[in-house]
């Protein structure tokens, strides 16, 4: 395949990606909208006015990135784990099995999509913490590049959960009982100094920690965790999960017989 | 002259052991209105998703229009256009949706795509339904927009798995049209039916498989030379109740209670109509059986479970 009929394909696959997600905008844009307004005021307002500063901010402030990160975190693998699962249940997956389309171009399609839906997210929660908060940017560059690799991570983590599910309960395991603990557990409310010593080393084996923190430190300029040890995971993790995704995709797990 | 698919030793073994494919030889010549035809789980879908990448290999070679999949799997897909036997598209999307974000996947531009979308929704009939979310289409157009979906990169081989089934007898003729169109036109054509009238009404040249193997590669005329039984099919004026007894003839009742009665080659009919005439039995009217090449199917078919079945006793 040539390099611009590429670059149609890869073109084709994110803009169907987007315009799946906007059109069912009350199920994938509204609901984290909700919920994370109701966070801002109950944990940050009403809660949070009690509970007084952390990390040298007040709670609001505090938990406003973690917040941010957890709905680009959940947002970028619901939209993978979900379209490219439905396309596997329609057999619509076949329209690009048949197709010339090469596996790291629908790799990449799909995780712009989910990344597209993951940073529009984020971008609809930060809109709204500014009804709660003032955000000042610590440091620019370690903002974007923590949520755009972030997403893509997730993104690549939802892909590996669609090819490997058979059923539409396999889509929902990961993120109720592994996705949703790690972030909840990984310093969006709290930071890991007030846990006693063992927990805190428990913590530390959690990758969504590093990510919260690196994120953090590119708002408030404080993180519990080196952020460039941060990004230097997030990286690593970005080249482990794409290596299984396209071998994945070159046997055709899942989606050939 | 170029053959447009060239299968050789195609075998495929599934995980549980389950052998589909046991060494499939094909050649479709470019141009051809090739059918596939074979009874259920005999392999044509296993064979046609192979050459369409849905279906792993266990051995062989396949090679569209020159391009071995194994070596040149983009270019063969270039040349390859696909109408599965299930609707698998997104039953939320939009028609032209469908179509037109098929040619993106072939890498050809929007613009493009949506001219060439428009030209093969309006030859298909589905022009004035391109807004409308496929899942609100009926099982028609649903058919003839996966044609649309197959066509719309223009490729040199149109397969086609089950195109008409449950597709009313006026919708499947005016799609027999348009594929003898795109036939004429330039594009190969390589189908499975179980509809033996459909093969026989397109088709020139069919291969019959059956248990994973080719049982016969031929014409449809040659193939249809080996029938040397000819089927007539009697309305009488009098209904009967039961067959009469005709020396030399094999005969039955249909389900409309009309006579039928085979006549080998070299019999004469005017056998037939002296005896029925012995037995006041007056025909009005009289035609053959339309579809000649069913009965040769079957009998193919059921010979090959005979000898399937006797080397099974022998084993």
């Amino acid at each position: 395949m040539r390099t611009d009929a590429m670059l149609t394909a890869y073109k084709t696959i994110v803009v169907r990606e987007i315009r799946r997600f906007t059109r069912i905008w009350p199920q994938t844009l509204l609901p984290p909208a909700v919920t994370m307004t109701l966070y801002f005021i109950i944990f940050g307002n009403l809660i949070g006015s009690r509970i007084g500063a952390m990390g040298g901010f007040d709670y609001m402030s505090f938990i406003v990135p973690g917040l941010i990160m957890m709905s680009v975190i959940t947002s970028s693998y619901a939209n993978v784990v979900s379209s490219f699962f439905s396309m596997k249940f329609q057999r619509s997956i076949e329209e690009l099995l048949v197709s010339p389309v090469p596996n790291w171009i629908i790799l990449a399609g799909y995780v712009t999509g989910g990344m597209s839906r993951g940073l529009g997210i984020g971008l609809i929660v930060t809109l709204l913490s500014l009804g709660f908060t003032q955000l000042s940017i610590h440091h620019l560059p370690m903002v974007i590049l923590t949520v755009f690799l972030t997403s893509a991570l997730f993104s690549l983590g939802g892909f590996i959960n669609a090819m490997l599910a058979t059923k539409f309960d396999d889509i929902s395991i990961v993120p109720t009982f592994v996705l949703t603990p790690l972030t909840y557990l990984g310093g969006v409310f709290y930071s890991i100094d007030m846990l006693p010593g063992f927990w805190q080393g428990v913590s530390m084996i959690n990758p969504i920690l590093y990510m919260v923190n690196a994120f953090r430190y590119g708002i408030l300029g404080v993180s519990d965790v080196n952020p460039y040890v941060a990004l230097g995971m997030i990286l690593m993790f970005i080249a482990i999960l794409s290596a299984i995704s396209l071998r994945m995709l070159a046997r055709g797990k899942g989606i050939r017989h | 002259m170029t053959n447009a698919l060239e299968i050789e030793g195609l075998v495929k073994t599934y995980g549980d052991g389950f052998q589909a494919l046991k060494g499939i030889d094909l050649h479709v010549a470019e141009g051809d209105f090739f059918a596939l035809l074979g009874p259920n789980g005999a392999g044509k879908s296993t064979t046609l998703g192979v050459v369409c990448s849905l279906v792993n290999k266990s051995a062989g070679k396949v090679r569209v229009f020159g391009s071995d999949i194994d070596t040149h799997l983009s270019d063969a897909k270039l040349n390859l256009g696909v109408v599965p036997q299930e609707f698998n598209f997104n039953q939320f999307e939009k028609v032209f949706d469908i179509v037109t974000t098929q040619a993106g996947y072939y890498g050809i531009p929007l613009k493009k795509a949506s001219q060439s979308a428009e030209k093969y929704l309006r030859q298909l009939g589905l022009w004035d339904k391109r807004d409308t979310p496929a899942r609100m289409l009926s099982g028609g157009m649903k058919r003839r927009l996966m044609i649309a979906r197959a066509l719309v990169h223009e490729p040199k081989l149109l397969i086609l798995d089950e195109p008409t089934a449950g597709v009313d007898i006026e919708l499947r003729r005016s799609m027999w049209t348009f594929l003898e169109q795109m036939n004429r036109q330039g594009t190969t054509i390589i189908l499975t039916t179980h509809y033996l009238e459909e093969a026989e009404a397109l088709c020139r040249n069919i291969a019959i498989i059956d248990h994973g193997r080719i049982l016969k590669n031929t014409s449809k005329r040659a193939l249809l030379q080996q029938l040397n039984l000819e089927t007539f099919v009697l309305d009488t004026e009098e209904p009967l109740s039961e067959a009469p007894l005709l020396e030399g003839f094999a005969t039955s009742l249909d389900d409309e209670g009309a006579l039928v009665v085979d006549v080998e080659k070299g019999q004469s009919l005017n056998g037939v109509f002296i005896q029925l005439e012995a037995h006041n039995i007056r025909v009005v009217s009289m035609r053959t059986k339309a579809n000649r090449l069913e009965e040769l199917f079957i009998r193919m078919v059921e010979d090959n479970n005979t000898g399937a079945a006797r080397e099974g006793d022998a084993a």
